[in-house]
């Protein structure tokens, strides 16, 4: 695969792409033509990416496709050359003639590329001239996904190339509706969700980028729990230090999990609250079922820490979201933020006191 | 769901506005929605400000302070003293990596 970015003469080397299964004649060059059925390795590349694995060299080479045997009346349609994106659209076009426009969004998918600017006005002007798509349609609309018009400018991009942007829906799914219903979209269509299994696929991404924070902070825990004021044990580091870390990263991937989950339900509208509020629920439920047989102090560390820990992980899923502006997250963490560093200061200072003098004070 | 409205920085002049109706199709929280042939605030709080609406009114009667409402881009822009940027690769801001094409 190459980066070509095309130049009239449509780029024979994606014909090697396995999801390429040929190419079509046109006045400009040849076309490839893609699959509409995913692969196994297709699924299993969507999986691995959603895991965070790879994502980044997910993309396809931008340029013009198609799918069927699209003809000058065809519709085109714009993606982004993340291949999740790509994939997406070609297999809700199964059985349908076809082009696809596909941007180079540095393999970001079209909301995100959409906020960057990448999918953007100057990049399809850019990709409609080097495809020579006025010379391989007749009609002068393209259908740009709903989701990429943060970036593009519909009448910036009639003036710059004569093509009228028609926005499709949200969702790939609704595609075929939306062709089917003349270009119409019901308003239904046009709304951006964020129910129970938009959320969930999200945890495995967000676990990921955040684990090894987590892992870090368990790792010193286990470590320092050796100290007291009788010099450093392992008996310490067996007690004290494992539990520390274990307490760390159980509050990690209840809030990571269960902050996503219980989002609706969880009181308040800011996140940082609601992760806090989850946070005190997690420390409170494991202390009256007696699962914390700390000191006191420990306790009471644990208390500060745990809402700390859940109420920045939960703050951070504003960014997976698809309801918070920018201005109620500033908003938010103006208070948040000081919160949760003086919740870590209380709270670590609190465990580091309770190694020292835990065991003199009875505590 | 609803996030914090009160600080939405949304501004719509229906003085300016023709009536295209482009704002409303490009909302994904329906906060146009078109009366009398113009566009009118039907709900101003579920604003998110992507900008999309802003980008395509070709009158300019929608001014909105666009950006990604997300902690770890605003607190990286913190840390480096600059703009919040967006430093994901892809799938975690505003990237539903379900169902968007
Ligand atoms: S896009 Fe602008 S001109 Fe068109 S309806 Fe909306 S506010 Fe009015
Ligand atoms: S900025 Fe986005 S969410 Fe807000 S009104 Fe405009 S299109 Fe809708």
């Amino acid at each position: 695969m190459t980066t070509s970015t095309g130049d009239g003469a449509p780029t024979l080397e994606r014909v090697d792409d396995p999801w390429v299964d040929g190419s079509l004649h046109t006045d400009a060059g040849d076309v490839p033509r893609v699959r509409t059925i995913l692969s196994a390795s297709d699924r299993l590349g969507s999986m691995k990416a959603r895991w965070g694995i790879g994502r980044m060299d997910y993309r396809v080479t931008p340029g013009l496709y198609a799918t069927g045997n699209p003809s000058a009346e065809s519709p085109v349609l714009v993606s982004a050359n993340y291949k999740m994106s790509f994939d997406r659209l070609r297999a809700v076009l199964h059985g349908r003639d076809a082009w696809i426009l596909v941007l180079d969004t540095d393999g970001i998918n079209v909301w995100c590329a959409a906020g960057k600017g990448t999918f953007g006005t100057d990049e399809i002007v850019r990709r409609v001239q080097s495809a020579a798509l006025d010379r391989i349609v007749s009609h002068r609309t393209l259908i740009v996904p709903q989701l990429g018009a943060p970036g593009v400018s519909a009448h910036g991009v009639r003036r710059s190339c004569g093509f009228r942007v028609v926005y499709g829906p949200v969702r790939a799914a609704d595609l075929p509706a939306f062709l089917d219903a003349g270009l119409k979209a019901q308003p239904e269509m046009r709304r951006v969700k964020f129910d129970l299994g938009d959320r969930v696929v999200l945890i495995p991404v967000e676990m990921v980028s955040g684990g090894r924070y987590a892992l870090l902070v368990a790792a010193g825990l286990l470590l320092l729990g050796g100290l007291s004021s009788g010099g450093y044990s392992l008996a310490g580091v067996r007690t004290i230090g494992l539990t520390g870390a274990g307490l760390v990263l159980g509050a990690f991937l209840c809030s990571a999990v269960l902050g996503p989950v219980l989002l609706p339900w969880l009181p308040g509208r800011a996140f940082s609250v609601k992760g806090a509020v989850l946070g005190l629920v997690l420390i409170g439920a494991l202390i009256a079922g007696g699962g914390l047989t700390d000191s006191r102090l420990h306790v009471a560390a644990w208390v500060f820490m745990v809402p700390t820990i859940a109420s920045f992980i939960v703050m951070n899923f504003t960014g997976a979201s698809t309801y918070t502006s920018l201005s109620g997250v500033v908003r938010e963490m103006h208070f948040a933020v000081p919160a949760q560093i003086a919740g870590a200061v209380v709270g670590f200072g609190l465990w580091l006191t309770g190694l020292f003098v835990a065991g003199g004070l009875g505590l | 769901m609803r996030y914090i409205e009160d600080v939405v920085s949304l501004e719509f002049d229906e003085k300016l506005c023709n009536g295209c109706g482009m704002c409303a199709a490009v909302c994904p929280h329906a906060v146009f929605e078109l009366v009398n042939r113009r566009a009118s605030l039907a709900d101003r709080g579920a604003c998110m400000e992507c900008g999309a609406c802003a980008r395509n009114c070709e009158q300019g009667a929608i001014r909105v302070r666009a950006g990604t409402g997300c902690a770890s881009a605003v607190l990286s822009g913190m840390l480096s003293g600059g703009e919040p940027s967006c430093g994901c690769s892809g799938d975690k801001s505003k990237c539903p990596p379900d169902g968007a094409p």
